[in-house]
C-alpha cells in the first residue's frame, strides 16, 4: 500500500540529506512528545543506511521545511513517518550503492557498507556517503517499492537503546519552549475570565499600577507583558483584581450523567467501525436460543490531560511576519488556524516546533500559541514568551468528554455471543485547530472567542471516520453476532472538549471489557475462555494467553483480586492485554500491586520505547480510573490544581512486567495508546474479584467503593 | 535588594525583589532552565533543587530565604559524585518520557540517597510522593534508584 506521507512529499530530499561531514539528517513531520518517535526513526535510518545511530540527526519540525504529516496523533507516527523514513532511507541506500558501483568500477553486489563507508570486497577500494552525496541534493523520488532490509540482518532495529536526547532531559540541558531566552524578550501571562461564558465588563486602570508592564486588551482577551517574569506574574494578579467580569448565566448545571443520555443528540448507527447516516435500529428482543441476556450502563466523567508543565509559546512579530515556537502536535494545522485568527496570510506565519512537557493529546499547546501571538502583535519586534499558569491549564484546557456506555448482550450456553449492543454518548473528541475554511480553525483556538471581533466556538459535527472520537473501539474485535453499535453526539454539555489520548477508546474498552466479565459471571463461564471463544484473530489470542499465563503464574494472595482487559487499539493498531492484581484496604482505597502487559506492536523498532508506552499508558489510565474527575459548578471549573484534581502518585504504583510479541517483518503497529483501555477494564474486573463489587462509574475513589458496598 | 546565592559552586550577587520565588532567579537571571516550573504551588515537585544537601521546592520560597545557602540545581549535579551517578542511572533505565518532571526527580533522589544510601521502598515512596509524573515513568525511576544503590554497594 502506498505511504500517504510519501504521496504528499514524494522527493527523497524532502526526507533525507547527507552533510559534507557525513552526518545524516532525517526529516519528519511528526514531533517527539516524549514517546520516542525520534529514537525509532533514528534506528530505522541507521538500519537501512548501515550507519551508526550517533551520526544521525533528526531535523527540527518547522513549517515549509518539514514534510507535512498532519498531526502527531492517533498512534499513527510509526505507520506514517516510520514507514516513510524506512522507504526513503532504503531508496537512498540503493542510490548510494549504484553511485559507488560506478565510481569504484565494480558491481553493486560486490559492495559492503560499514558505517557509511562503501567498500568493494575484492579490491578493498572504498568511498564514503559524504564523498558520494555530501551536501548535494539527491534529486530523485522516494521509491515506494525499494527493497528494505531482511529482519534477520537487523543490527539496530529491535534492540534496546537509550532514548534520543535522554541525557539532555536527565541533565537539565534540554530546551523546552518554556526555557527559551532571547534578547529583549518579554514574558507574558493571560488574565482569564472566571469561566467560559464571562465577558470583560470593566477594567479599572486606576487600580492597576503598571510599573513597566504593558497591558494587551482585545475585547475580553486580557494579558500583561514585561521584561521580568515575576513582575509579570504579580502584575497579572493586580490586573485580575482590576477587572470586572459579566458572568452571565454561568455554566449549565444539572446531573451530567443524566443529561448525557437525555439531552438533544445526533445519533448514528456504526457499521464495521464507521458511522453511517441512517436511522438507528431499535434494540431487538433477545434471540430465542439465548441462555443469558445481560445489560449494564457505564460512565466516565470529564478528565484532563494534566500536563506537568503548563503550555507555553514564544512568538515574535516583525515586519509583518509572525514566528511562533510551539509544542503543538500539528504545526501546519496550527498555522492555518492562526492565520485565520490573526487575519494574516499563511505565508506570513512560520511555526517551529520546540519540545514541551508531555501533552497526551490536544491540551493548551495550540491555544497558548495564539495567546502569545496576540501579545507579540501588540509588541512588534519583541519576542514574547507566554506561559499558561497551572490554573490556566487546569481550568481552560480542552478536556476529554464525559461519556456513557450502554451495553446489552445475549449468550448461548456455550459462551457464543449471539447478540451485542453498545451505545456510546458524549461530546466531541475532535476540536483540534483544523481549518475547513470560514474561520473554522480560528474558532477552535481559545482566545479567538474572546476578541472584540470574536469567532464563536464551532458546533461539533459527528466524526464519520473509522474508529474516531466517540466510537473509537466501540466495534468489538470479538466475533459477536448481530452487533448493534450506536454513537450519540450529545448537545448542551457544559465543558470544552477535544482530543485526549485514546479519544473514546478508553471509555469504550473499559465498558466492553467490564461487560464481558459480567457476561461470563452471568453465564457461569471463565472470562478468559469467553473472550477466546469469541475471537478469530490468533494475534489477539496470543497476547491474551501470554498475559493471562504470566498474571496467574503464582497463587493469588489472600484478599487480592485479579482482573484482565484486552483491546486492539482502533482494531488496527497494537494488540494489548493487561492483567492487574489489586486489593482494597480498610480506607476503601484501591491498591495496585502487580501488572502484566502483553503487547503485539508488529515489528519492534524501539524495543524499550514500546515497553515505556505500554507501562506509561497503564499508569496514566490507572490514574484516570482511580482518581480523576474534572469538577465544576455554575461559577466555573473547580478542579484548578493538583489538590482539587489529584492524580496517581508513587504510593500506588504496581510492579509491571511487559511482554512484547516478536513479529519481525510484520508492519509497524502504533503503540502509544494501546494499553489505556485494557488497563481500565482490568482494574474494574480486579476490584470485582477482590471485593465482589462491580463498579460502573469512574473514578473508583474510596467514596465510590463505599457507595457500592452500601448499595 | 542584593542577595548572595551560592549556586553550583559559584557565588552570585543577585539584584532582585526579595519576594521573588527562587526559581525565577535561577532560571531567568542565572540561566539555569533545567529547573522546571510545574505548578508554582508546591504541589508537583518539578522545581526541586538541593539546598545545603536537602531537597527543597523553589517555586514559592523566596530568594531571600536562600541567602548564604549552598544550592545545587540539576545542572550542577553532573559535577556531584552521587548526583552524576543518579543521572547515569536515570539514563540507563530510560527513566523519563517527556522529561519535564525529571530534574526534580533526580534532585530528590540525590538528596534521598545522600541521607540514606540504602533506602527501603517505603522510604523511597515517601521521598518521591510529592513528585508528579504524568507520562508514567514511575517504575523506571524505582529501577534507577535500585541501580544506584547496587552500584554504590558494589563499589
Amino acid at each position: 500500500m502506498p505511504n500517504g506521507s510519501l504521496v504528499k512529499q514524494p522527493n527523497l530530499d524532502q526526507w533525507l540529506a547527507i552533510g559534507a561531514d557525513g552526518r545524516v539528517l532525517v526529516r519528519t513531520g511528526k514531533v517527539d512528545i516524549g514517546q520516542r518517535i525520534s529514537t525509532a526513526l533514528t534506528l530505522i535510518a541507521a538500519e537501512e543506511l548501515d550507519i551508526d545511530p550517533t551520526r544521525i540527526d533528526i531535523a527540527a519540525v518547522e513549517t515549509d521545511v518539514a514534510p507535512d504529516e498532519g498531526v502527531t496523533s492517533g498512534s499513527n507516527s510509526m505507520e506514517e513517518s516510520g514507514d516513510a523514513v524506512r522507504r526513503a532511507t532504503a531508496t537512498a541506500r540503493k542510490h548510494l550503492l549504484a553511485l559507488a558501483a560506478r565510481q569504484l568500477g565494480v558491481a553493486e553486489d560486490a559492495l559492503d557498507i560499514v558505517d557509511g563507508l562503501i567498500r568493494a570486497r575484492a579490491t578493498n577500494r572504498s568511498i564514503t556517503y559524504a564523498e558520494l552525496a555530501g551536501g548535494k541534493p539527491f534529486g530523485i523520488p522516494v521509491d515506494q517499492t525499494a527493497k528494505t532490509k531482511d529482519p534477520k540482518s537487523f543490527k539496530h532495529v529491535g534492540t534496546r537503546v537509550t532514548a534520543r536526547g535522554m541525557a539532555d532531559l536527565v541533565g537539565g540541558s534540554a530546551k523546552y519552549v518554556h526555557d527559551m531566552q532571547m534578547p529583549g524578550m518579554l514574558h507574558a501571562r493571560v488574565v482569564r475570565p472566571p469561566h467560559y461564558h464571562a465577558t470583560l465588563a470593566k477594567l479599572d486602570d486606576a487600580k492597576f499600577k503598571s510599573a513597566g508592564l504593558g497591558i494587551v486588551r482585545d475585547g475580553s482577551f486580557l494579558a500583561v507583558a514585561g521584561p521580568d517574569e515575576y513582575a509579570v506574574l504579580k502584575g497579572a494578579e493586580r490586573l485580575a483584581a482590576a477587572a470586572t467580569w459579566d458572568r452571565g448565566k454561568g455554566l449549565p448545571e444539572g446531573d451530567l450523567f443524566k443529561n448525557l443520555t437525555a439531552n438533544e443528540r445526533v445519533s448514528l448507527p456504526v457499521i464495521k467501525g464507521s458511522p453511517v447516516k441512517e436511522a438507528v435500529p431499535a434494540l431487538p428482543a433477545p434471540p430465542a436460543n439465548a441462555a443469558v441476556t445481560h445489560q449494564a450502563r457505564y460512565e466516565r466523567p470529564y478528565n484532563m490531560h494534566g500536563t506537568i508543565g503548563p503550555s507555553a509559546a514564544l512568538a515574535k512579530f516583525e515586519n509583518g511576519q509572525m514566528t511562533v515556537w510551539t509544542h503543538s502536535q500539528g504545526i501546519y494545522v496550527l498555522r492555518e488556524a492562526m492565520a485565520e485568527a490573526l487575519d494574516m496570510p499563511i505565508e506570513a506565519i512560520r511555526v517551529i516546533h520546540a519540545i514541551g512537557a508531555g501533552c497526551y493529546g490536544h491540551n493548551g499547546a495550540d491555544d497558548v500559541a495564539l495567546d502569545a501571538a496576540l501579545v507579540a502583535r501588540a509588541n512588534p519586534g519583541k519576542p514574547v514568551l507566554l506561559k499558561w499558569t497551572r490554573d490556566d491549564e487546569h481550568a481552560w484546557e480542552p478536556y476529554t468528554t464525559a461519556m456513557v456506555m450502554e451495553l446489552q448482550a445475549s449468550l448461548d450456553a456455550s459462551g457464543k455471543v449471539l447478540a451485542w449492543s453498545h451505545e456510546s454518548y458524549g461530546d466531541t473528541h475532535n476540536m483540534r485547530p483544523r481549518s475547513t475554511g470560514n474561520k473554522s480553525g480560528a474558532a477552535r483556538l481559545l482566545a479567538a472567542r474572546y476578541l472584540a471581533d470574536p469567532v464563536p466556538p464551532p458546533v461539533a459535527t459527528p466524526s464519520m471516520g473509522h474508529h474516531v472520537g466517540i466510537h473509537r473501539n466501540q466495534e468489538p474485535l470479538y466475533t459477536f453476532d448481530n452487533q448493534r453499535l450506536v454513537k450519540n453526539l450529545v448537545r448542551g454539555l457544559p465543558l470544552r472538549t477535544s482530543a485526549m489520548r485514546t479519544l473514546g477508546a478508553y471509555a469504550n474498552v473499559f465498558a466492553l471489557e467490564s461487560f464481558i466479565d459480567e457476561l461470563a459471571e452471568a453465564g457461569g463461564l471463565d472470562p478468559i475462555a469467553l473472550r477466546i471463544r469469541n475471537l478469530a484473530d490468533q494475534r489477539a489470542i496470543d497476547v491474551i494467553e501470554a498475559c493471562n499465563t504470566a498474571l496467574n503464574r503464582d497463587k493469588k494472595p489472600a484478599g487480592y483480586g485479579r482482573g484482565f482487559g484486552f483491546a486492539r487499539y482502533k482494531n488496527q493498531k497494537t494488540y494489548c492485554a493487561v492483567g492487574i492484581e489489586v486489593s482494597v484496604n480498610d480506607a476503601a482505597e484501591v491498591k495496585l500491586h502487580r501488572c502484566v502487559i502483553a503487547a503485539d506492536a508488529g515489528e519492534i523498532v524501539d524495543r524499550d520505547g514500546i515497553a515505556a508506552q505500554m507501562e506509561g499508558g497503564v499508569l496514566q489510565a490507572a490514574s484516570w480510573t482511580l482518581y480523576e474527575e474534572v469538577k465544576y459548578d455554575r461559577d466555573g471549573i473547580t478542579s484548578r490544581d493538583w489538590d482539587s484534581y489529584p492524580i496517581l502518585r508513587f504510593d500506588n504504583v504496581p510492579e509491571i512486567e511487559t511482554i512484547l510479541m516478536e513479529r519481525p517483518g510484520a508492519p509497524f503497529l502504533g503503540a502509544g495508546e494501546a494499553s489505556s483501555g485494557p488497563a481500565a477494564g482490568a482494574i474494574a474486573n480486579a476490584i470485582k474479584d477482590a471485593t465482589g463489587l462491580r463498579l460502573r462509574r469512574l473514578p473508583f475513589t474510596p467514596e465510590a467503593i463505599r457507595a457500592a458496598a452500601y448499595r | 535588594m542584593t542577595v548572595t546565592l551560592h549556586v553550583n559552586g559559584t557565588e552570585h550577587k543577585i539584584e532582585a525583589d526579595p519576594a521573588t520565588p527562587l526559581i525565577f532567579v535561577l532560571r531567568n537571571q542565572l540561566g539555569l532552565t533545567g529547573v522546571k516550573l510545574g505548578c508554582g504551588l508546591e504541589q508537583c515537585g518539578a522545581c526541586t533543587v538541593m539546598a545545603d544537601g536537602q531537597s527543597v521546592l523553589s517555586c514559592v520560597k523566596t530568594v531571600s530565604e536562600f541567602n548564604g545557602t549552598k544550592i545545587v540545581t540539576i545542572e550542577g549535579l553532573a559535577a556531584h559524585a552521587l548526583g552524576s551517578a543518579v543521572q547515569r542511572a536515570f539514563v540507563a533505565e530510560n527513566a523519563a518520557q517527556c522529561g519535564y518532571c525529571t530534574p526534580g526527580m533526580v534532585s530528590e533522589v540525590t538528596a534521598l540517597l545522600s541521607a540514606k544510601p540504602k533506602p527501603s521502598r517505603p522510604e523511597i515512596i515517601e521521598a518521591l510522593n510529592g513528585h508528579l509524573c504524568r507520562c508514567g515513568s514511575h517504575t523506571r525511576i524505582f529501577k534507577a534508584i535500585e541501580r544506584v544503590v547496587a552500584e554504590k554497594s558494589n563499589a
